[in-house]
């Protein structure tokens, strides 16, 4: 090991983490202590713990201990058996992370080491494409400078690639022999989960070097472009600042549990004032009846009045009626929920073929809640996109060029040598266009293939490589590329290209760099012929005011081009260019070098020299990028919008990026009414924004409200003006807008402005912002929260969220480790939702009405029996039965029920969106359904026992014997009671499988099987203590009587539920969902693609720009300075290292900024110009 | 199985996975609901006629024999100081009372179905394990022990065993003609062979096995001498007891006493004038109940019921009369049928 180079933290910590990771929560000793523990940790748990102990005390147990025992063991191993299996699972993963290879300098030999052996201090090679296995301090790297290109989508979910650099000191120690010798001292500060943060020195040869963000590669980076590198571990395993961020999952609740355990702990204080009622109850009897009763019964030795005999009354009572919480319950419900999540796992149509990715369901605990989602937030790269960008149309002096048909793909390879394959295009009389020698067209690509700051790679003859700091740039320069004007390389002052097989150099003069104000970018260059121009691209909007007045022409016919490709979500830019004179060159280069040099405002003197020279363009033409969607994505938002779906898209992205793909995915459309952007810097202004909008909108709304009263939500009436408004509003917000907007006092405000949109885009957030707006919503709207994401900066929100999904089949897994869901394709999301989640909801809520329906029928009856029984809390039924009712006899049927039950075929559900309004609404599970339930179940109860009552009191068998003893009873009421509520879940059955028919029938079945095996005689031989029901089955359902008396009691339990179903289906159909969206057939047809047609009818004169532009600034100079370049040329690496510092110091700036905004620089627009002269180069 | 097609990873493509299993899936049509309904309520309304009528046909002949009115021939008996007391209630029959004739006795606000009641036996003494015999189990606590001797059959249950005696008296010519009651098989066929044993006798005496035992508290006799007529009938398998055991589960009830089926009366009770005598043991007012005796034949359906038959014919008539308000309704607001399914 490179024992020479030494670790310290600031901090006492001294102890040296190595890098493995441990996500499981057990080991095999471990195991059952710690799970017991956590199990008993359920109050539901405790709470049968404790029965069981009171059942232990004999006078009190008015049942025996095994009634309880049974069924916690059961419960108990149960649950034990499935976090085993989860835990199982997590080491797994973790063994497969902390088994991946890495190579670690050991005694000057680089050796392969699995990750989970690397070691604080050790020193790591990394090759390009991998991921980094932790915090590394880089010390070299292959590339010149020591700098090395990462990609931090799995940190941050940004895409585009971000430099690092090594400190000059240690990128001299290029081969391992050099660096197994770095013995520097490292003091940093404490890990934490600050991304962009790190602060540290390295002591080395005396020396003190200041270590920043800006030297370390991050575990859960990627190495890109960059042939290897060294780094020295800083952080290991838990350490590092990705596991930091991970932190331990929080435990999620469905709002169905946190309902559930309300109603528990409702049905525990209906227990004790049942309890409470029968004890005053005995009190009362024992007085007045039991005391005289004394000399056939005499009391308990412990007891000596009515008194006590009460109190002890009470504990037996809570015994015998505990069942009304069965402890089947809760294991019930997790047994649902884990079919539910298999059947996720198994569904075909959310497999991805492509990656070969199932969905999976990575919690098992919220299915049902998939089926009350509200609020769905996104996230952009990845999820909805595919983050390919596809030169799709362009327009060239006024001529569109771009798929009219989608044919074969144009075949460039033919006549182009150097054409990337990859490349389609199928507009083949572009190519002819080229060919002809069209002067435009020529201008236009020449254009594409000089303004920009891609990087070229050729490592073979005509094998070329972008690399492009933006993939919206990399898809131009290839296209320009592909239609022969192949970009082939540069050097800080000189530009290669190849037009159309003729290699032409031309000499950079300037780059005017990219920034968000202004929008355009342009180049500077002289031609081999020696003429000065200057090409420039950018938006259609910024650009169109710099024209000269004779491209008015084209403007126009572009202009509607530009239009047409921003109604098809495309990325435009415009490209124009300026022929520059001699002089005018030179007097403008002169004040250039003037406001470069300048110490004070520096940046906005820069802005207005780019200014000047940026006038009297010349028009070319314009380029439509699509950004690729995942597909299906516009449908998929359009079916969930329908189905009452709010969508918000957070991404790290630029604004226009993000508004042009809200575009595209058809969130936003020409039917939006306005489209709102908040982009203030201030609180005020933030403050502003948001008012204005919200006045906007209350005018509208009342404005609306006059015209016709019929947008009347009919469920919720509106606790605020804002929340009634129907336009079609949309809200785009920025980063450092939502900072303000997120402050406490602003935040009321901010969240009833976007809930009333209908599209809300938040950009360039960072994750923690992306986590407060989550959690903004999820605090103050009580709606449940759905949080998509694929990449690590989606970590926090998912985490957030009720639901969290991840996007899988990507490289990342951060955001699917995360996740409680993930499947490969965004389209996904609406099967998840509407199919599965719906499902999942209607069996669940189903379920438990009918579960506490069952319970309450089943454990009543021994209240009412109490007054018939001096409230000595004798149950009613045999205590086998009590055992095996929640657990044999009723248990499967509605577990059926739970699982396979569907009201609706699945296709339905997609079709009519609708149909998922319930369950947002809340309506199929809540309080009054609750009640509706218990007194059902209170009502059968009374059935179950004065039925019998009236009837076996006076009745004998036919043979004299009165059937009013006990067992007979007992027997009769049981029998009633299990086929009653056979009866009952073969109603609320509403999908009938081979499956449910064999639990109705097999329960029912069993039920009478084991009823006669319990009151058999050989049974009895054998336990002749247990078995004191001996015969009474036999005896009893052998009288018609008795039979009659079953189905007099079943048809008076199940005819008024009959009658009330049949009549509110009858009565009110719009409950129910098939009829209510047969109706709603008849009003709208809803059919797939419909909206987009629309839309683009009703486009009208509303002109949008489709400007959206991927890149940064910075590169420019990057590029002008020469430090990004594989140059051997020493007079360039002069020259570079002359500017080194000055571009370095303003990428650190930029970096440093104290704010949590993204790095990527923005809130102080710095226009970077480099000026080369040509004295310069050479 | 995966044909050439699929894909690694890709689930299997069976009903059972992709939730297409096939399924019955019932509606509450008006088709099904109303016909169910006016079946049901028929049926009912069928039913509940025969049960009635049946019902009515049976006899039931009940005398209270309490004594807690002055007038009441029993009353002498009923202080709580006398012993041996026997009583007689006069009754008559204008017309054959039809046999089988069952006679029960009855006992109100006696609480057999109280759980510490329950309890109190023990079962391995019942079912004749005579280790049990001295050492009672702690269930019938407090008849446990009586004077150190454990006692048999303990415990509260076997302790109040009901013990008036009866004796039924047709009059002829002023003479007196005793009915006879056959009290064998009156108890449960699963108690009386299986479920209650005796213990086997010792040195060929039944009573030997009983010793160092004692009788219960309230009891006259020791349990091998509770039928002094039949040796058979002694023990834990006397029919009496038998009965007695078999708790009732409410505080109201009857239990058998004798089938009346001998001989001159297998027709059942002739008309005439009859004297029940009791022999008066068995103290109930104490706790505020009553004893009665009951006469009653039955139907295939049993004893006199009209309870069922009454509920039989309400619920058969609500039944139809749902069914034609379901009509109406479904006529008046019928939407359009959509069977999807």
């Amino acid at each position: 090991k490179s024992d020479l180079s030494h670790f310290h933290v600031v901090l006492d910590q001294t102890r040296i983490r190595n890098n493995c990771i441990m996500t499981s929560k057990y080991n095999i000793i471990t195991f059952l202590p710690v799970n017991l523990f956590e199990q008993f940790q359920e109050v539901a748990n405790t709470y049968f713990l404790f029965l069981l102990i009171l059942q232990l005390i004999p006078q009190i147990s008015s049942l025996s201990w095994f009634t309880t025992i049974v069924p916690l063991v059961l419960v108990l191993s149960i649950t034990a058996v499935k976090d085993a299996t989860d835990d199982y699972f997590r080491h797994k993963s973790d063994n497969q992370v902390n088994n991946r290879q890495s190579q670690v300098l050991i005694n000057g030999i680089l050796q392969k080491e699995k990750w989970m052996n690397v070691r604080v201090g050790d020193i790591i090679k990394l090759e390009n494409n991998q991921f980094v296995a932790a915090d590394l301090l880089l010390l070299s790297s292959s590339e010149p400078h020591g700098l090395c290109y990462i990609e931090t989508a799995e940190l941050d979910g940004e895409t585009n690639m971000k430099v690092r650099q090594s400190l000059s000191v240690t990128s001299e120690l290029g081969d391992p022999n050099h660096l197994a010798q770095f013995d520097g001292e490292v003091v940093c500060e404490p890990p934490n989960n600050k991304l962009d943060r790190f602060c540290g020195t390295l002591y080395w040869r005396e020396c003190k070097y200041g270590l920043s963000n800006q030297n370390m590669l991050l575990r859960g980076c990627v190495l890109r472009n960059t042939e290897s590198c060294y780094g020295l571990v800083i952080f290991a395993g838990p350490d590092t600042k990705l596991m930091q961020n991970s932190g331990r999952t929080k435990f999620k609740r469905t709002s169905i549990d946190r309902l559930m355990n309300t109603l528990v702990l409702w049905i525990f204080g209906f227990l004790v004032c049942m309890g409470v009622i029968l004890a005053i109850g005995n009190a009362v009897w024992e007085r007045e009846v039991g005391f005289l009763f004394q000399s056939y019964l005499p009391w308990d030795p412990p007891v000596d009045n009515f008194l006590f005999s009460a109190f002890l009354s009470f504990w037996s009572y809570v015994i015998i009626l505990n069942t009304v919480v069965p402890i089947s319950l809760y294991v019930s419900v997790e047994v649902i929920r884990l079919c539910h999540s298999y059947f996720i796992n198994w569904d075909r149509r959310m497999f991805c073929n492509r990656s070969s990715t199932p969905a999976e369901a990575r919690s098992t605990t919220l299915n049902e809640e998939l089926g009350q989602v509200e609020y769905i937030f996104s996230d952009k790269t990845g999820t909805l996109t595919q983050n390919i960008m596809t030169f799709n149309k362009c327009s060239i002096n006024g001529r569109a060029y771009g798929e009219r048909h989608r044919a074969q793909p144009l075949d460039f390879s033919t006549w182009n040598p150097l054409a990337d394959r990859d490349f389609c295009f199928y507009d083949a009389s572009l190519l002819e266009a080229v060919k002809v020698g069209e002067p435009a067209v020529h201008e236009f690509f020449r254009v594409l293939s000089l303004c920009h700051t891609v990087m070229s790679e050729e490592k073979s003859e005509g094998e070329l490589v972008y690399k492009a700091q933006s993939p919206d740039e990399g898809a131009l320069v290839t296209a320009a590329r592909n239609f022969g004007f192949v970009f082939r390389s540069r050097t800080p002052s000189t530009i290669t290209t190849q037009e159309l097989g003729k290699a032409v150099t031309y000499t950079l003069l300037a780059i005017l760099d990219f920034n968000n104000i202004r929008k355009r970018m342009s180049v500077i260059v002289r031609t081999p012929e020696g003429r000065i121009r200057l090409y420039c691209k950018g938006a259609d909007t910024v650009l169109f005011e710099r024209l000269h007045s004779c491209s008015h022409d084209v403007m126009n016919i572009t202009s509607d081009h530009l239009n047409e490709y921003a109604g098809d979500g495309l990325r435009t830019l415009a490209l124009a260019y300026r022929d520059l004179s001699e002089e005018q060159w030179a007097e403008w280069a002169e004040r250039y070098r003037g406001a470069d040099k300048a110490i004070d405002c520096r940046e906005d003197r820069l802005a207005a020299a780019y200014e000047e020279i940026e006038q009297d363009l010349m028009l070319l033409g314009a380029t439509a990028i699509e950004d690729k969607l995942q597909e299906g994505v516009a449908e998929t938002i359009a079916i969930l919008s329908l189905a009452n779906i709010k969508i918000w898209v957070l991404t790290g992205d630029k604004q226009e990026t993000a508004v042009n793909i809200g575009y595209s995915c058809k969130m936003l459309t020409d039917d939006t009414t306005e489209v709102f952007i908040v982009n203030g810097h201030t609180v005020q202004s933030v403050r502003e924004d948001l008012r204005l909008v919200a006045r906007e909108r209350m005018m509208e709304s009342a404005r609306t409200r006059d015209g016709g009263k019929e947008v009347e939500t009919q469920w919720a009436p509106p606790t605020s003006v804002l929340e009634s408004i129907s336009g079609e509003f949309a809200l785009v917000i920025s980063g450092h807008s939502l900072a303000h907007a997120l402050e406490a006092d602003m935040e009321q405000e901010f969240l009833e402005t976007a809930c009333a949109c209908r599209a809300v885009i938040c950009c360039r957030v960072t994750p923690l912002q992306k986590a407060m707006v989550v959690e903004l919503v999820k605090r103050h709207k009580n709606a449940v929260t759905l949080a998509i994401g694929d990449g690590a900066n989606d970590v926090s929100m998912i985490k957030t969220a009720h639901i969290g999904v991840g996007i899988s089949g990507q490289e990342g897994i951060q955001a699917v480790l995360a996740s409680d869901y993930s499947f490969s394709q965004f389209r996904f999301l609406q099967r998840l939702l509407l199919v599965h989640g719906r499902w999942s909801y209607l069996r669940m809520c189903r379920f438990l009405c009918y579960f506490f329906y069952k319970n309450f029928a089943f454990t009543m009856v021994h209240f009412w029996f109490g007054f018939f029984c001096g409230f000595s809390a004798q149950t009613v039924y045999d205590q086998y039965f009590i055992t095996l009712y929640n657990i044999v006899y009723t248990s499967l049927p509605v577990l059926a029920m739970g699982i396979f039950d569907q009201d609706v075929p699945e296709q339905r559900s997609l079709e009519y969106p609708k149909l998922y309004e319930p369950g947002q609404l809340n309506l199929l599970f809540n309080k009054r359904e609750f009640f509706i339930c218990i007194a059902q179940g209170i009502y059968t109860s009374v059935v179950l026992f004065f039925i019998p009552y009236g009837v076996l009191s006076q009745a004998t068998q036919s043979n004299g014997v009165p059937l009013a003893d006990y067992q007979t009873f007992a027997v009769t009421t049981a029998t009633a009671l299990v086929i009653v509520v056979s009866v009952q879940i073969s109603l609320d059955t509403g999908y009938w499988t081979a499956i449910n028919h064999f639990f109705v029938w097999g329960s029912v079945g069993a039920y009478f099987t084991i009823l006669f095996t319990m009151h058999s005689s050989v049974l009895f031989n054998i336990f002749p203590k247990q078995f004191h029901f001996l015969g009474s089955s036999q005896n009893t359902l052998a009288q018609p009587v008795v039979w009659l008396t079953i189905a007099l009691a079943t048809v008076i339990c199940i005819a008024p539920v009959l009658a009330f179903r049949f009549l509110k289906l009858d009565l009110k159909p719009q409950l129910s969902d098939t009829v209510r969206y047969t109706q709603l057939v008849q009003q709208k047809k809803w059919k797939p693609g419909g909206r987009a047609a629309l839309g683009r009818l009703g486009r009208g004169g509303s002109r949008r720009s489709g400007y959206a532009f991927a890149h940064q600034e910075g590169f420019g100079e990057l590029i002008t300075s020469g430090k990004n370049m594989r140059l051997s040329s020493l007079a360039l690496a002069t020259f570079a290292s002359r500017h080194s510092a000055s571009w370095i110091d303003t990428l650190r700036k930029k970096k440093h900024n104290p704010h949590s905004t993204p790095p990527t620089g923005d809130s102080s627009p710095a226009p970077s110009l480099v000026l080369i002269s040509e004295t310069n180069t050479f | 199985m995966k044909s050439e097609g699929e894909f690694v990873n890709q689930p299997d493509n069976t009903a059972f996975t992709q939730q297409r299993l096939p399924a019955w899936q019932p509606m509450l049509s008006a088709g099904i609901v109303i016909p169910l309904f006016t079946l049901i309520g028929l049926a009912f309304i069928g039913i509940g006629v025969a049960l009635f009528i049946t019902s009515q046909n049976i006899k039931v002949q009940e005398l209270d024999y309490t004594g807690t009115a002055t007038s009441s021939p029993c009353f002498q008996c009923s202080g709580l100081s006398i012993q041996n007391c026997t009583c007689e209630r006069n009754f008559s029959l204008s017309e054959l009372f039809e046999g089988p004739v069952f006679f029960y006795y009855g006992l109100s606000n006696y609480y057999q179905n109280y759980r510490q009641y329950g309890v109190s036996k023990d079962d391995y003494q019942l079912s004749g394990d005579t280790t049990y015999f001295l050492k009672p189990q702690s269930y019938c606590s407090p008849y446990q022990y009586s004077n150190n001797k454990p006692i048999v059959p303990c415990g509260s249950i076997a302790n109040s065993m009901f013990n008036d005696t009866f004796r039924l008296y047709l009059l002829v010519n002023g003479s007196r003609k005793q009915v006879p009651f056959d009290g064998k098989g009156i108890a449960w066929w699963t108690d009386y062979n299986i479920k209650y044993r005796n213990p086997s006798p010792v040195n060929g005496s039944f009573a030997a096995a009983f010793d160092g035992t004692t009788k219960p508290v309230n009891w006259q006799k020791s349990a091998y001498e509770l039928d002094p007529t039949d040796q058979a009938n002694n023990g834990f398998l006397n029919q009496d007891f038998l009965v007695w055991m078999r708790r009732a589960a409410l505080p109201n009830f009857r239990k058998l006493y004798g089938r009346i089926t001998g001989g001159d009366y297998s027709q059942g009770l002739p008309a005439g004038n009859y004297t029940l005598q009791i022999s008066y043991n068995y103290p109930v007012l104490s706790f505020g109940g009553t004893k009665k005796v009951v006469f009653s034949n039955v139907s295939w359906m049993g004893g006199k019921n009209q309870f069922l038959g009454i509920a039989y014919l309400v619920i058969g008539s609500l039944c139809v009369v749902m069914a034609i308000v379901m009509l109406i309704v479904y006529a008046k607001y019928k939407f359009p049928d959509n069977d999807d399914a």
